[in-house]
């Protein structure tokens, strides 16, 4: 059962490690329907990490996850084949197969999870392109696209399927302030005229006040808090504050990890001088 | 989704309802296409739809653009709000003729 209705996504107290690293340390999180989540954090905060979990592209230590009122670690394959079809993904770099012209890549998932005719398939491919501003740019191989179409391009093959859920990976990551700006509002558009809840992973603090309608801030593998807009930027957390204010950590520094992990010599407590 | 066809003086009718989602639409598509290819034009009732996705809407964009083809016309009547944003998403608004109801659809084929 889900906790509430209107959650598409239920993520309690979950536990990642990468070896013997422990990424994500009991992250309890909800995403609701029709909203924007921007998940924010300075880099190796585990955000990356959790949108990966969230795209059960990752296998967990413990906790649970619910997406879409199911719970991932008890899906038949059939199950989880349908589930994948209302989850649409925008990788960072865009991850178009260069070899593939612009609508190719975006039919792509048409021709894995569909039977369509082709010609709705077509149809639905330029209706997509022309949501991103690439009406008339199908034939183009990748290569031939500038940074902020490259992203475009994702977005309309992540979208193609109509799905339930978004996952963004920094989808301003390298561009210039105006083409991110445009993305941003691309985003808004998604959420208000096709009803998506969009879980978007940035360390933009601009793009993030902009489009979410709720933050996660992440550090460290925990989460600082979760809150609108207005109480992350009021928020009196000093590394809430930290981060949006960039200032550099005060860690107190563990010199007995550090040097472990410089040298990756262990030294016993009771030898120390 | 079910769906119904009836002959009116100006032209076809054709009503859905349910959803109109990648299931269906392959469906919606058939009779849509079928009518058009009789050669009266047509009004798509949406009144009973819940839902209809972009292979749903990539339908009536085929049809209308057969319609047209062939001399004919093909309005849509009884949009729901979220139809219409779905249409508007991608500029389909300034398209498709879109009339409050079948009577008014079938005045602007007459």
């Amino acid at each position: 059962m889900n906790k509430h209705a209107n959650n598409v996504i239920e993520v309690e107290d979950l536990v990642t490690h990468y070896g013997d690293r422990e990424i994500l340390k009991g992250v309890t999180l909800d995403v609701h329907d029709g909203e924007i989540m921007v998940i924010m954090g300075g880099s190796g905060s585990g955000k990356s990490t959790l949108l990966r979990h969230l795209m059960a592209l990752e296998t967990k230590t413990s906790g649970t996850m619910r997406i879409l009122g199911q719970d991932i670690d008890n899906l038949t394959q059939r199950d989880f084949f349908d589930l994948r079809k209302k989850i649409g993904v925008a990788f960072q770099g865009g991850a178009l197969f260069s070899s593939m012209t612009v609508g190719e890549n975006v039919m792509l998932p048409l021709y894995e999870h569909t039977d369509l005719d082709q010609m709705t398939m077509e149809i639905m491919i330029r209706m997509k392109l022309e949501v991103v501003e690439l009406g008339g740019f199908e034939d183009l191989k990748p290569s031939e696209l500038s940074g902020g179409m490259i992203k475009r391009a994702a977005f309309a093959r992540a979208i193609v399927m109509d799905p339930k859920i978004l996952f963004c990976d920094e989808p301003s990551a390298g561009l210039d302030p105006v083409v991110a700006s445009a993305l941003d509002d691309l985003i808004l558009l998604l959420r208000d005229a096709m009803q998506m809840s969009i879980v978007v992973v940035t360390h933009e603090l601009e793009s993030a006040f902009k489009i979410a309608d709720r933050i996660t801030v992440l550090d460290k593998g925990h989460i600082l808090m979760v809150g609108t807009v207005d109480e992350v930027k009021n928020s009196t957390n000093e590394r809430v504050y930290n981060l949006l204010n960039r200032v550099p950590e005060d860690e107190n520094m563990d010199m007995d990890e550090y040097l472990q992990r410089l040298t990756g010599v262990e030294v016993k407590e009771e030898t120390i001088l | 989704m079910k769906h119904e066809v009836r002959e009116e003086v100006g032209g076809f009718v054709v009503a859905f309802e349910g959803d109109v989602d990648l299931q269906t639409s392959p469906d919606a598509r058939k009779v849509l296409l079928e009518c058009v290819g009789r050669g009266k034009s047509v009004v798509v009732d949406l009144s009973g739809i819940g839902y209809i996705d972009s292979s749903g809407v990539a339908s009536l964009v085929e049809s209308f653009q057969t319609a047209r083809k062939g001399g004919q016309n093909l309005v849509l009547a009884s949009v729901s709000d979220g139809a219409l944003r779905v249409l508007k998403l991608a500029r389909l608004n300034k398209v498709f003729t879109i009339c409050d109801s079948v009577e008014d659809g079938l005045a602007a084929i007459g």
